[in-house]
């Protein structure tokens, strides 16, 4: 099984000759076999217009990130002599599917016929390829436009090569599905008899670019085309980061301080080196608070398998200083997050009189809603193989963000970038954890402490639970009213949490622009009098993006308010909603001071029209209105994020004794075109799984510092069993191709928990503000008799 | 010594014999396709067939194989045919993937045992396989897929 092709290339610098194909876990030298569009090496010029305008236009989306956007087809396109087609992926596959549905972008403009198509997994290198760093639900939303370009590109230069050859006006010949042909003189060719000529050819740019119309797409929106990897995957083929095996490989874990900032302050490796197998025990130093992407320290053993190495590490012996965070406990902290939302906080956003309106209104709501740490917990922990030479190292990892690998290993292990190779396997798994590169700068301190010697590191579960970079922990205050009419009048939010800032620099303790912009700033309500305040949170452990990120509570927090709102003034919750929405109108995001998740705030305003219509889609396509019998109950939620719009309507039966049982919900999206809507849908299940386990079973707690929960035991994730009987998921705008792309692997989670809340009360009259519900129905229907 | 067939052939492992089946089968074997989640028998991501009955790889010694067969993901069928492989293939049950071998071992046994399972059936067969993406709906819906293949008798 050992993959025979995985011999190292130290820092290839060949543009064909360093490219991993995860699927088949094989390193291939594509220019042994197919003829790269281009010439490969070399800088290369980024083939878009440029602006004209005196002052350079501040860059939005992918062209604001790092790296940009890249559409030249000689990086992302191959063609073999027999025709195959091989499209480079330069995003992380972590189960959204971007394996198949980026590169069939580029097949689709391209008018290859996707049998014939390899994807083959680019290393981290954004210099090259463009932005890399696969979060924020960007890698389509991104990567559509330039991407058709690189597609429309190589087809033309097809067309251009066969015109030649053909001496038959270009225009007259056509592409279609992996065929050339010339109607007038009836010459038809594969793609392969000139792929050779193709790649000689200037690339077409600018107006003499055609791309197809959307009615001309072949694969794009059509969600007809199966997963790349499905094969690999159901035949044990593919390979992940913790299936990388090198000839002479060892194999590594960690015991790392359980306390973020904490250290090693003696240790004894006498017992670990008798355990048989074990080879060495190795200190590593880790970064003080804060502590960014560095590794946590600590001793590391080093043994001849991975069962040998954790019987070793069970052997240590070692005392921990436990630094400043020694104190952290969860429930002390909520207290002080309780204390501190009562009083002002710092300002974030305000309009009208919130505070007037709110003493002066006669129907209002005081509500605190908690939401727990969460770890991210992909079935796949952090595992990365590294090799690390004198001049040059080498990493195969599960890593959303090769870039950022690449820089950490460069600057520890003192090498320039480019003699740094990150090879980007599959990840089982991401949601955010895998963008952190710590564990691959441990697997490459290890293999430099065994004098070169391939190392795969790997996190145990108990690692990957008690040392994430957790999820934040937030108490969200809303006050809020409503007029004589029972329209919304006054809304006061008060969100605290720490911020993702503390990872990085002097703790903000104060969420970031960013962080606010997730569902507060970014709110497109009516509500004349509105006012939201940061108030003080101190971060005590490390803190990092979780899928959809401060979405969860935020939203968790508005939509639940919003329905306990529409209670407190006898109001129907989907009625109430859509005037909390208010009107259907574009609100310019500028006026709010919302980043807006990078995008352009004139392609991408807060659409308050559309938000609505993912509300009124779902709540019809659920039945909103239907009469339920006690025990019974129906919840919505409404939500913009990653410039995408979802709803949620949850249906739920709660038993006498407070079980759960969800037999059906309904989730609609607008992510404006969809590339890939099988890919959506399967994203949209996920989400509203992920959403109802959160909602119902997870948490992580704190004692003395840390985690309390390690392993599958006691930090519960949604089983089978969980699963709703039936998630409909419902398209909306799906073939508007004047909008705009949205994001979609984020979206669905945010509606969730707060749908699902929103119908226990439904059900039960009982209402939900702190998550995880666990236990809190036992009993809720002590006098009544439930249905079902 | 440890003697067993994996896969059909025969394996000889002179190692610690406590070592877990799933080390074995990963590191010393090289087959990769049983995964690591848990190492507890919490998440079904490294459920093998010991003779026929799928097991929990990850806390099963290889001395509980000596003298049995092990079949893993990459023996269930030769060409990824079996009917089970198919319908996860034909419902894109996967999202990210790495659970899906344990999954798709779990429901080969469940099959083998009752061909035609209800839903209720399914989940508590299946209730010990975790999937950090959320793709149960979809892996009813491939055993019901598999089960049509076969016409009810796996």
């Amino acid at each position: 099984m050992t993959p025979d092709g995985m011999t190292p290339r130290y820092a290839a610098e060949d543009a064909a000759a360093s490219v991993t194909d995860t699927g088949a876990g094989v390193v291939t030298n594509v220019s042994r076999r197919a003829f790269l569009l281009g010439l490969g090496a070399g800088a290369l010029v980024l083939a878009v217009a440029p602006a004209i305008a005196a002052d350079p236009p501040r860059r939005y989306g992918g062209d604001g990130m790092p790296g940009g956007l890249k559409d030249d087809p000689r990086l992302f396109v191959a063609i073999a002599a027999d025709g195959t087609v091989t499209i480079i992926n330069h995003r992380a596959e972590m189960g959204q599917g971007v394996r198949t549905s980026v590169p069939l972008i580029v097949a689709d403009e391209l008018e290859a016929d996707w049998t014939r198509v390899k994807v083959q997994q680019a290393p981290g290198d954004e210099t090259k390829y463009g932005n890399q760093n696969t979060d924020g639900s960007r890698s389509v939303r991104h990567n559509f436009e330039p991407l058709r370009r690189a597609g429309a590109a190589a087809r033309q230069m097809l067309v251009a090569a066969a015109a030649a050859r053909w001496k038959v006006p270009a225009a007259e010949v056509v592409a279609q599905n992996h065929t050339l042909s010339h109607a007038a003189s009836g010459r038809r060719a594969g793609y392969g008899e000139f792929a050779a000529d193709a790649a000689a050819l200037p690339v077409p740019t600018g107006t003499a670019l055609k791309l197809k119309t959307p009615a001309q797409f072949r694969y794009i929106g059509k969600g007809k085309v199966g997963l790349i990897d499905n094969r690999d995957i159901v035949t044990g083929k593919a390979q992940y980061g913790i299936d990388t095996r090198l000839p002479g490989m060892v194999y590594a874990v960690v015991a790392r301080p359980p306390v973020y900032g904490g250290k090693v302050k003696r240790h004894d490796a006498a017992a670990a080196l008798k355990v048989p197998g074990v080879l060495k025990v190795v200190p590593l130093d880790g970064a003080p608070i804060p502590s960014a992407f560095f590794p946590l320290g600590g001793i590391a053993v080093v043994a001849e398998n991975t069962w040998a190495a954790i019987e070793g590490r069970k052997a240590l012996t070692i005392e921990w200083d436990n630094g400043p965070n020694a104190g952290y406990d969860s429930a002390a902290y909520r207290a002080a997050l309780e204390t501190a939302s009562r009083a002002p906080g710092e300002l974030v956003y305000d309009r009208g009189d919130t505070y007037g309106a709110l003493a002066k209104a006669e129907r209002k709501i005081a509500a605190e809603y908690y939401v727990p740490h969460l770890a991210h917990a992909p079935m796949e922990p952090p595992a990365a193989v590294a090799r690390v030479g004198a001049d040059a190292a080498e990493a195969w990892a599960c890593v959303q963000a090769p870039q950022a690998g690449r820089a950490l290993l460069a600057g520890l292990l003192k090498l320039p970038e480019e003699r740094v190779t990150i090879h980007q396997t599959l990840l089982g798994g991401g949601f955010g954890r895998k963008s952190k590169p710590d564990f691959i700068a441990e697997a490459a301190l290890l293999s430099r402490a065994m004098d070169g010697k391939p190392v795969k590191l790997t996190w145990t579960r108990e690692d990957d639970i008690v040392n994430d970079y957790f999820h934040t922990v937030s108490l969200e205050r809303i006050e809020a009213a409503v007029d004589a009419d029972g329209k919304p009048l006054a809304w006061l939010h008060r969100s605290a949490a720490p911020s993702i800032g503390s990872l990085f620099g002097p703790d903000p303790k104060h969420q970031r622009d960013f962080e606010l912009g997730q569902g507060l700033t970014d709110l497109a309500t009516a509500v004349p009098n509105y006012r939201i305040e940061n108030p003080e949170a101190a971060a005590h452990t490390r803190i990092g993006w979780f899928r959809s990120v401060y979405n969860i509570p935020h939203a968790f927090a508005t939509q639940s308010a919003v329905a306990e709102l529409a209670h407190a003034a006898g109001r129907d919750p989907k009625d109430f909603l859509l005037d909390f929405i208010g009107p259907a109108r574009r609100v310019d995001p500028t006026t709010m001071k919302t980043p807006n998740y990078g995008e352009d705030p004139a392609r991408y305003p807060l659409d308050a029209g559309r938000l609505r219509r993912v509300a009124e889609v779902v709540a019809k396509a659920a039945g909103w209105g239907r009469a339920l019998p006690r025990g019974k109950g129906l919840g919505i939620a409404a939500h913009r994020s990653f410039v995408s719009y979802t709803a949620v309507v949850v249906e739920v039966e709660v038993a006498d004794d407070g079980t759960i049982v969800i037999p059906r919900v309904d989730i609609a999206i607008d992510c404006g075109p969809q590339v890939n809507p099988e890919r959506v849908r399967s994203q949209m299940e996920g989400a509203v799984i992920q959403g109802i386990g959160l909602a119902t079973i997870g948490e992580i707690r704190f004692a003395e510092g840390r985690a309390v929960q390690s392993n599958f035991h006691d930090y519960l994730l949604p089983r089978i069993d969980a699963a709703p009987r039936a998630i409909h998921v419902h398209a909306v705008g799906a073939d508007d191709y004047a909008v705009p792309l949205g994001g979609v692997g984020e979206p669905g989670l945010p509606p969730v928990a707060p749908a699902l809340a929103n119908a226990v009360f439904a059900a039960t009259g009982r209402r939900i503000r702190s998550l995880p519900i666990d236990t809190q129905l036992a009993g809720w229907n002590a006098t009544g008799t439930a249905a079902g | 010594m440890v003697t067993l067939t994996v896969n059909g052939r025969e394996q000889r492992f002179d190692g610690n014999p406590e070592m877990p089946l799933l080390w074995y089968l990963r590191d010393v074997l090289g087959l990769t396709g049983s995964k690591y989640g848990c190492g507890m028998a919490l998440c079904g991501a490294c459920t093998i067939h010991l003779d026929g009955v799928a097991m929990r790889a990850c806390v099963t010694p290889v001395s509980a194989a000596q003298g049995r067969a092990v079949t893993t993901i990459e023996g269930l069928s030769a060409d990824g045919s079996h009917p089970v492989q198919q319908a996860w293939t034909e419902l894109n049950v996967a999202q990210c993937g790495y659970c899906q071998c344990g999954q798709i071992m779990q429901a080969a046994s469940l099959l083998k045992d009752k061909p035609k399972p209800s839903d209720a059936d399914i989940d508590a067969a299946m209730v010990g396989n975790l999937c950090r993406c959320g793709t149960y709906t979809r892996i009813r819906a491939a055993i019901h897929l598999a089960v049509e293949k076969t016409g009810g008798g796996a």
